[in-house]
This record gives C-alpha cells, sequence and structure tokens, in this order.
C-alpha cells in the first residue's frame, strides 16, 4: 500500500493504492483514480517557470507546460528554458516551445506581454 | 460622479467591478498602484488557480487574465499607477498618480479590495542579526518572478504558508538548494497537495515545531539556528541545528492591508484583521463594500472572486436601490470556530443563499458546521478533513433563517463527529 | 593639507563638521562605511534628554543642556523631523520617589528648564495608559524626539554645502605624527592634516591608540529594541523612563517623530561590532516596558534592533586634547546622553580646538539651510504642482510611508546621496513602514541601479558586501 496526496485539485484528498491489485481509496472522484495510477508508474507535473523576454517593460515571462510531463523530465526541461529567449508581443497561450524537451508537450505563454 | 469605485485591481477588485457591470452600473472605476491590473496573482507564476471557477488548474496570471478580458467587454474604466490616499467620510476617494495627479473622486459607492501584506521579521521577532538575505517569500517571488533574480543559493524557508512552499519548489527548480522548511506549529498552514508537490517532490524536509531561532551573519546571512519546540511554542535547550545558508525566506503569515480602512472610520474584526461586515459585504459604513484578501486572508482565489462578486452586486444593489434595512442577526462562533465572514447577517438581506467563510482552529477528520439560533438548529453542515489552514465555506439558504425569528443573534459551531 | 580632519562621521564627527564648516579652513570627514550616522547614531532611542541625569558640574550635564538647545534649533532650521513632547520618569515606589527627588535637584543644579514633580493621578491624566501602580513621576518638559539619523545627515549636508570633504568607505588604518598628521585609509588614500578630531564612536579607543597611550578603553554596552507600527504610536505622547532598581535601569517607552512606538533598551556588555538581538533582550525589555504601559500590543512590533552605546570606563564624555599627541581631540566615549549632547559637543570642539592653536576667521557666507521636499505633507495644491513639474512625484512607491519616485531619486542624488535600500530608507523614509519594504523593496532597488547607473545585483542593503540579489535568472 501507498500512500499519497492528490494534486488533482486544492482538496487534497489523501489516497491510498495497493501496488499489486492498484486498487485506490480515500479519492473523491475519478480523477483521484487515474491520478494515484499514474503516481506510481510514471509521476507527471505540469511544469511553471519563467522564461527571458525583451520588452520595454517585463523581463521575465510566465510560462507552463500545456499538460503534465514526467517528473523525470523536469530537469531537463528546466535546462532547456535556460536558454529559450522570446521576444514580445506575446499573448496568453501561444507556443513557447514545441515539444519540451521530448515530452511531446508544448510550452505556452500565460501572461500577455507588449512590445 | 462614479456610481462606483474599486480600491485595488487584484483578484477581488476585478470580480466585483465585473459583477457590478453585470448587475446594470455602467459608471465604474477601478483604481490600481501597479503599472498593471491583477495584483498578487502576476507573480504567482504557479498552476492550480480556478479550479473551483473554471475548471481548470491555471496559473495566477491567466486567472488574472480570464478577468480582464471580461472586463475589456464592459466599459468599466482602469487607472493603473494610481495609489488611493484616502477615502472620505461622503466616499469620496482621494488618489494620486503621475498623469493626473492629485484628485478627489466622489462615488456613490466604494468596494474595499486592497489585499493582503506578508507579516514580516519583525513581527515575529526572530532574534540575531540583521544582514542582507531574509526575505519575506512574496517579495523574493517577486524578484524572481517578475524582475527576474536569483535571490539565494541556499536557503531555510520558515514557515510553511502557501507562497513558502511554493518558493521551495521555484527556487529548487531554479537551481538553488533549499535545506529545510521549518514551521513552528504541528502542522502546515499549507495546503497539503502543496506540501507533496513542492516539498516531497523535491525531497526537502519540513520540520513541524521547529522554528529559526537566531540569525548569523554580518553583511549578508551566512547562517541561521533552528530549534525544536514545546507544545508553548517555546524552543526546547540542546536541539539547536546550525544550517549553513545565505538566505532566509519568511512565511509567516498574511495581514489584511486595511489601513485606508482604518482612516475611513470603520472598525476592523481583531480576529480577521479585516472590516466587520454584513452578509453582503458591506462594511458598517453606508455605501463601503469590502471583499478579498483585505477583508480575510483567503486560501484560494476562487473563494476570493466568489466573496467579490457578492460584493459587486451588493453594491449594484445598494446603488440602484439605496441602503437595506440594518436590523441583523450577529454571527457568534463557538467549538473551535475562530471567525465567520460575515460578522453579521440582515433578517431581510434580500440574498437567497447567505455565503459565510470561517476558519476553524484544529484538524478535523469529520465533523458538522452546525448553526443554531439560541437552542434552535438552523442548519448542519458535513465536512471531511477540516484543517486552521484551509477556509470553510457554507452556504446557508436564506429561508432557513425564518426558524432564527426571536433571536438576534445566530452561532456557529463546530462538532467534531469522529 | 587639511587644517582639520574629522575620523567618523556619527551625529558627533557629523556635528563637528557643521561646527567648523562656518570656519575658513579646509576640513575632511573620513567614514569608514558608505553612509554617515551608520555606528550608534543610527541605532538609539532617538530621544532629546532634558539633562537632569548627568552629575551636577560634569562635562556631560553642560554639554546635554546646551546640545538640547540647539537640537531643537538646528532641527528646526535644517528640516529635521523633531518634536518637544516631554519626557516623564514615573516611580513605582517610595524608593523610586525618592529617586525622582534626586533627579530633580541634579536637573535644577544643571539647569534643566520646566522640571517639576508630579503625582501618579497627574502622571495619568498626562498619559491615560500609564499603570495604576505609577505612583508620581518627573516631568520635564524639555525633552524631546528626534530622527537621529536625519540630524546627523543634515548636519553633515550642510557642512558638504559649505566645503566640507566627506570621504565615504575611508576607515582609517595608521596615523603617524611628525609636523602634522598622516593619515592613512583602507582607500590607499593619505591624508596629511595639523588637527585631528576622533569621533570614531565605539572604535574611539582604536584610533585614539593610533597616535598615543591608552587614555581610555570603549567598553561597548549593547541595547535591544522593539520598534512597534503606527497603530501603537499613540500609545504615549510622551518619553516614559523608568528608575533604575535592582534589576536595571529600566526601558523606555516613546513615540518616535515618524509616529511609531519605540521600546527599549536593555543593557548588556556587548562586543563592538555586534548588533544582534537576543530571545532574552528582547522578554527583558518587553516584560519591562509593560510595567510602566501594560496596554502594549506587542504583536504590532515591525522591526528590532540593537544599538551600541560606546561607553568607557569613566562616567564622563572623554573629551580633550590627546596627551601623547598635540593637535589630536578626542571626541570619545560618547555615550547617552551623546545624541542630545553632540550638537553642543560639536560647539565645544571649535572652541577647544582655538585653545589648541588653531586659527579660526569666520567665513564671509555660510549656507545654513537644507530644503527637504515630503510629499505626503504638502498642501493639495503643492502636490499637484511638484506632479506637474516632475510626475515622478505622482508615483508612490512606497506605501506605508507615501514615498513618491521622486523623493527617493532625490535622495540618490542629494549633497550626501544614498547608496544603499537602506541609505534611501533613513533619508525618505521608503521601506521604514509596516511591511518594512516588502512591497518597495524591489522597485527602491530598481530605481537604485538605474539612477546611479549599475546593475540590479550590485545594489546593497546597507554596507559593502550586503548584496540584496545573488545572480541574474536564466544567466546563460
Amino acid at each position: 500500500m501507498r500512500e499519497m496526496t492528490c494534486l488533482e485539485c486544492p482538496r487534497g484528498c489523501q489516497l491510498m493504492i495497493d501496488e499489486g491489485t492498484l486498487e485506490v481509496t480515500g479519492n473523491s472522484c475519478p480523477k483521484g483514480e487515474a491520478f494515484a495510477r499514474s503516481e506510481i508508474t510514471n509521476p507527471m507535473r505540469v511544469l511553471t517557470t519563467t522564461v527571458v523576454i525583451r520588452s520595454r517593460n517585463e523581463k521575465m515571462l510566465p510560462v507552463r507546460t500545456q499538460d503534465p510531463i514526467p517528473k523525470s523530465s523536469m530537469a531537463a526541461a528546466m535546462n532547456y528554458i535556460k536558454n529559450v529567449r522570446v521576444k514580445a508581443p506575446v499573448e496568453v497561450g501561444d507556443i513557447i516551445v514545441s515539444d519540451l524537451a521530448d515530452t511531446g508537450v508544448p510550452l505556452i505563454a500565460t501572461k500577455r506581454v507588449s512590445e | 460622479m462614479y456610481d462606483l469605485i474599486v480600491v485595488g485591481g487584484g483578484p477581488a477588485g476585478l470580480a466585483a467591478a465585473n459583477a457590478a457591470w453585470q448587475k446594470g452600473i455602467k459608471k465604474i472605476l477601478i483604481l490600481e498602484r501597479d503599472r498593471e491590473l491583477g495584483g498578487i496573482l502576476n507573480q504567482c507564476i504557479h498552476n492550480g488557480f480556478g479550479v473551483k471557477t473554471f475548471g481548470e488548474a491555471l496559473s495566477g496570471p491567466e486567472y488574472a487574465y480570464r478577468f480582464e478580458k471580461m472586463l475589456e467587454d464592459t466599459g468599466v474604466e482602469v487607472k493603473t499607477d494610481t495609489m488611493v490616499l484616502d477615502i472620505d467620510d461622503d466616499r469620496t476617494v482621494e488618489a494620486v498618480n503621475p498623469t493626473d495627479g492629485f484628485v478627489r473622486y466622489p462615488a456613490k459607492a466604494v468596494i474595499l479590495a486592497m489585499g493582503c501584506r506578508e507579516r514580516t521579521r519583525g513581527a515575529i521577532s526572530i532574534p540575531g542579526t540583521r544582514p542582507a538575505g531574509v526575505f519575506s517569500a512574496g517579495t523574493a517571488q517577486r524578484y524572481m518572478n517578475i524582475d527576474g533574480f536569483m535571490v539565494g543559493k541556499r536557503v531555510v524557508i520558515l514557515g510553511s504558508g502557501d507562497i513558502g512552499l511554493i518558493m521551495a519548489r521555484r527556487l529548487t527548480l531554479e537551481g538553488a538548494k533549499v535545506l529545510a522548511c521549518v514551521e513552528i506549529m504541528p502542522v502546515s498552514s499549507g495546503l497539503r497537495a502543496n506540501i507533496a508537490r513542492c516539498l516531497d517532490d523535491f525531497g526537502i524536509p519540513l520540520l513541524l515545531s521547529h522554528t529559526v531561532t537566531e540569525i548569523r551573519g554580518d553583511k549578508r546571512v551566512s547562517g541561521v539556528t533552528v530549534q525544536k519546540v514545546d507544545e508553548h511554542m517555546q524552543p526546547i535547550p540542546g536541539t539547536e541545528q546550525l544550517f549553513d545558508c545565505d538566505t532566509l525566506l519568511l512565511s509567516v503569515g498574511l495581514v489584511p492591508e486595511n489601513e485606508l480602512t482604518k482612516n475611513a472610520d470603520i472598525s476592523l474584526d481583531p480576529r480577521t484583521r479585516g472590516a466587520y461586515v454584513y452578509e453582503n459585504r458591506e462594511t458598517e459604513k453606508e455605501g463601503v463594500f469590502a471583499c478579498g484578501n483585505v477583508l480575510h486572508v483567503h486560501d484560494l482565489v476562487d473563494f476570493v472572486s466568489e466573496e467579490a462578486t457578492f460584493a459587486g452586486e451588493a453594491a449594484a444593489d445598494y446603488i440602484l436601490n439605496g441602503e437595506r434595512p440594518r436590523d441583523c442577526y450577529r454571527v457568534t462562533t463557538s467549538g473551535g470556530v475562530t471567525y465567520t465572514v460575515p460578522q453579521m447577517i440582515r433578517k431581510d438581506s434580500g440574498m437567497k443563499l447567505v455565503n459565510i467563510y470561517m476558519r476553524v482552529n484544529r484538524r478535523v477528520r469529520k465533523g458538522d458546521i452546525v448553526i443554531r439560533a439560541g437552542e434552535t438548529e438552523i442548519a448542519r453542515y458535513h465536512k471531511e478533513n477540516l484543517a486552521p489552514g484551509e477556509m470553510i465555506n457554507t452556504a446557508l439558504p436564506s429561508v432557513l433563517m425564518q426558524k432564527a425569528e426571536g433571536h438576534d443573534a445566530l452561532e456557529v459551531a463546530l462538532e467534531e463527529t469522529e | 593639507m587639511y587644517d582639520v580632519v574629522i575620523i567618523g562621521c556619527g551625529v558627533v564627527g557629523a556635528a563637528a563638521a557643521y561646527e567648523l564648516a562656518r570656519y575658513d579652513l579646509k576640513v575632511a570627514v573620513l567614514e569608514a562605511e558608505n553612509d554617515v550616522a551608520t555606528g550608534s547614531s543610527k541605532a538609539n532611542s532617538a530621544i532629546l534628554h532634558a539633562g537632569y541625569d548627568p552629575r551636577p558640574g560634569s562635562l556631560m550635564a553642560k554639554l546635554n543642556v546646551e546640545g538640547n538647545r540647539l537640537a531643537f534649533e538646528i532641527a528646526h532650521r535644517l528640516n529635521v523631523p523633531v518634536e518637544r513632547c516631554g519626557s516623564l520618569v514615573v516611580a513605582f515606589n517610595e524608593k523610586d520617589k525618592e529617586h525622582l527627588q534626586e533627579l530633580y535637584r541634579r536637573g535644577i543644579e544643571n539647569g534643566v528648564p520646566d522640571l517639576s514633580i508630579i503625582s501618579g493621578e497627574q502622571a495619568r491624566e498626562l498619559e491615560p495608559n500609564l499603570d495604576p501602580g505609577v505612583k508620581g513621576a518627573l516631568l520635564a518638559e524639555s525633552a524631546g524626539i528626534i530622527s537621529p539619523w536625519d540630524y546627523t545627515l543634515a548636519m553633515a549636508e550642510v557642512a558638504v554645502k559649505n566645503g566640507v570633504e566627506l570621504f565615504l568607505n575611508t576607515r582609517v588604518t595608521s596615523i603617524e605624527k611628525d609636523e602634522v598628521f598622516h593619515i592613512r585609509s583602507s582607500k590607499g588614500k593619505e591624508f596629511e592634516t595639523r588637527y585631528v578630531i576622533n569621533a570614531a564612536g565605539v572604535n574611539s579607543d582604536i584610533v585614539a591608540e593610533m597616535v598615543g597611550e591608552r587614555e581610555f578603553s570603549v567598553r561597548p554596552v549593547g541595547g535591544e529594541y522593539f520598534l512597534l507600527d503606527k497603530s501603537e504610536g499613540s500609545r504615549v505622547s510622551r518619553v516614559i523612563f523608568q528608575c533604575p532598581n535592582e534589576l536595571g535601569k529600566g526601558v523606555l517607552v516613546s513615540r518616535t517623530v515618524h509616529g511609531n512606538l519605540i521600546v527599549g533598551p536593555d543593557a548588556v556588555n556587548s562586543v563592538r561590532n555586534d548588533k544582534g538581538v537576543t530571545a532574552e533582550g528582547l522578554n527583558y525589555v518587553r516584560r519591562t516596558a509593560l510595567r510602566s504601559v501594560p496596554s502594549i500590543q506587542f504583536r504590532d512590533n515591525i522591526r528590532n534592533f540593537a544599538g551600541i552605546r560606546a561607553n568607557t570606563e569613566f562616567d564622563e564624555f572623554c573629551i580633550g586634547e590627546s596627551r601623547s599627541a598635540k593637535g589630536f581631540l578626542n571626541l570619545a566615549g560618547i555615550k547617552s546622553p551623546g545624541l542630545t549632547a553632540a550638537a553642543a559637543i560639536g560647539v565645544y570642539a571649535r572652541e577647544l580646538l582655538d585653545g589648541m592653536g588653531l586659527e579660526l576667521r569666520k567665513k564671509d557666507e555660510f549656507d545654513d539651510t537644507r530644503p527637504v521636499i515630503r510629499f505626503k505633507e504638502l498642501p493639495d495644491e503643492e502636490k499637484n504642482r511638484l506632479i506637474k513639474e516632475d510626475p515622478a512625484y505622482g508615483r508612490v512607491i512606497c506605501r506605508c510611508e507615501t514615498v513618491t519616485e521622486a523623493e527617493i531619486v532625490a535622495a540618490l542624488h542629494s549633497v550626501i546621496p544614498a547608496s544603499s535600500i537602506n541609505g534611501v530608507k533613513r533619508r525618505c523614509s521608503a521601506g521604514m513602514g509596516r511591511c518594512q519594504g516588502g512591497f518597495c523593496s524591489p522597485r527602491v532597488l530598481r530605481i537604485i541601479a538605474r539612477e546611479l547607473g549599475i546593475d540590479e545585483t550590485e545594489v546593497l542593503e546597507e554596507g559593502e558586501g550586503s548584496n540584496v540579489l545573488y545572480s541574474r535568472l536564466k544567466e546563460v
């Protein structure tokens, strides 16, 4: 049995999963069940960080992965993002990196920055 | 003359202005001190905002953007880079900015949405020297996420509030070593999910019932002493550990920023450090409303938006229909409920549901929030996994309050069921 | 060749410079740190004492009473926040009441004006928040409160405006004497001078020993303080002292000129550069202060700090020409009431130099003014006029203290410009309020970098090496 906190919503249910049968308890919704299963095989997280932007007012552009990426890819992703340079203007949702660190997940802008 | 002036363009101010507009108020002005709208959300680049409101886990800037977009389709006027200096008795708002200068704006109604500030080193009197490298977590967050600087390389975080936890992860991702997150209480005040994804994910130890008892260093922090505390939160001699760090982050609580409120002679509830309000978030001063973190510190922005919507709608109602009779029930607390907002509920509120926000003083696995008038039970809500750090929200149907007739107080109590 | 070199730019060095600037002299002030008033002059009770404490007939008594008068005069002239609020020494028992009598007698002998002994009831009428156990009090109406760093800065600025040369970051490393003095400093620069004034505060014995035998030793005594939010500032209107007893000399409770409440200090033997506070010290201060004013809300504390008093083995200031080096004037061991006495010490130093052979001729012109713009104190029309002239007056950077961008810029280009976050704070109050710079310090830091033309990572919080930021993010 493994215990964990569900990260799907702020409620933070305490989940228990049987690593053999993959049976999940403690969840209040189906998302919790899926979360627990993924957590013991390939834990996934949304990565949020910033990239350097050239604009009149802003120095940093906040970004996130559009979907969760494997926890194991975090370091490679951060390393790649370090070298990314963006030029304003940027809209919320603009794709900054189309496939981040071979995860197949795009990195998107989360803020509108004018020139 | 404006119908409504909203002081503050963060999540509360944005939602309040939008709600008032939707209710038909047309002359609305938002005064925001920063260069842009969004308030503290702009530096909260992590995700998890809006699960309740939008069904998505947005980042702070995205959440603010959703509300800014809504406002773009309205005629709400916005002045950024504008500091409100005073609010007069007749709801005239004094403000200053570089283009208009010092101006007085009269308004029919005012909504206070100034947010909160962080408690500082002074508030908790940490012994030691005064070197550079001691930051409140939110200040460090701004330096990193807006200005683009690293604040340190080896970091200890005092306090396990959500901002501290979020910063532990942020600093680690950017290459700093977070040595420990130190919490004086036996439980963390942060969301459980944040402990998991910000500390556990990165193997950062959470030291409960510990505190920082000395800051060392002459020019820059060179280390901190951490000690275990007893049940009275007093450091236990002999448990000293020295952490070799260059930075100490403080995440030791938030305080509603009510200086304007106090200057306007609106009295504050010592428990929330925000104004006393009626069910519609109107303060004791007619036509002045308050919502969001200036009223009481929220744990989720979704609740801020919800509360601000009540306040915006109520301000619209006030502007269109005038003041409602102030005959009300006082709300009292017991059984470990530490406060409620509102503190007063009008007998004739005109609302179908009255949202009562509250916090409790301990962790409870299963319990009931019970609302009574004298011996009469008005309502009972079953709750699970209650914790001091997590706000509780109940929506009390106004029809049930008929049962309270003849009483002048409603008691909100916590009863443990397990 | 200088006529006079002053070592140290605390309040005493600044007062000496301010006095000598009126004369046709070539004067330099050497300061080890990157700003004026960084030692005891920065961290003290900020009180102008009436002068009933020092032993009658002592130099300290004379300089205290005279310094009190001068301080109000200078502060008013140079736009330094000051207020003659008066003080009370409170008595809790008969022994304390006897002590009040003794202080009263000393005060009269020292020439302290407006001194009276009042009953407990009268004291509570003046100060309703005093403890009901207060049985009587000594009222000294000539006591006051001042901004100690602004006072130091104001005198130093006027001195500089009138030709005195100030060298910051210039620590004296050795002094040699032949016909004149040769002062070597950490910057490698050498200063030649006919006369030296030693105003080096807690390090004044070290500096004195560079030219001669040991005549006094500084025995630093630390004092810890609370500074409470303005919401507590109206707890008292006067400075409230206690009588000394077997537990110590008591702590004071006072409003500050900025409207906060200051509580402290304790008195513990310390080392020269120790500016730390301790849990025991703070507990003592808290507990002891509550005896006088039981309603103080310590949860509204915004800052703790510790100051060092330059006590020596003597119950007197160590002022006079060095026995072993003619032309070397010690203004040393300036412990409490040194802040109050400072201006009188400055004048006295000039008189002593006169007696030591320094030729003094008054300058024809002396600019004894110091205009300061404090935006929040101005009438509306004036605010608008300023904003039209410079829109930066319309941008409030420090929200707790209502300090505008223009005032911060002015602090960075003033006669003695600020070079750090705390230097800005001391000059225009940005970051001094309840959030302690939580909101404004990132903005102030940007303005400092912009105005001084340095990188943000080079901006200091206080002295050299106190960089606020570590590095840029995502540096490639």
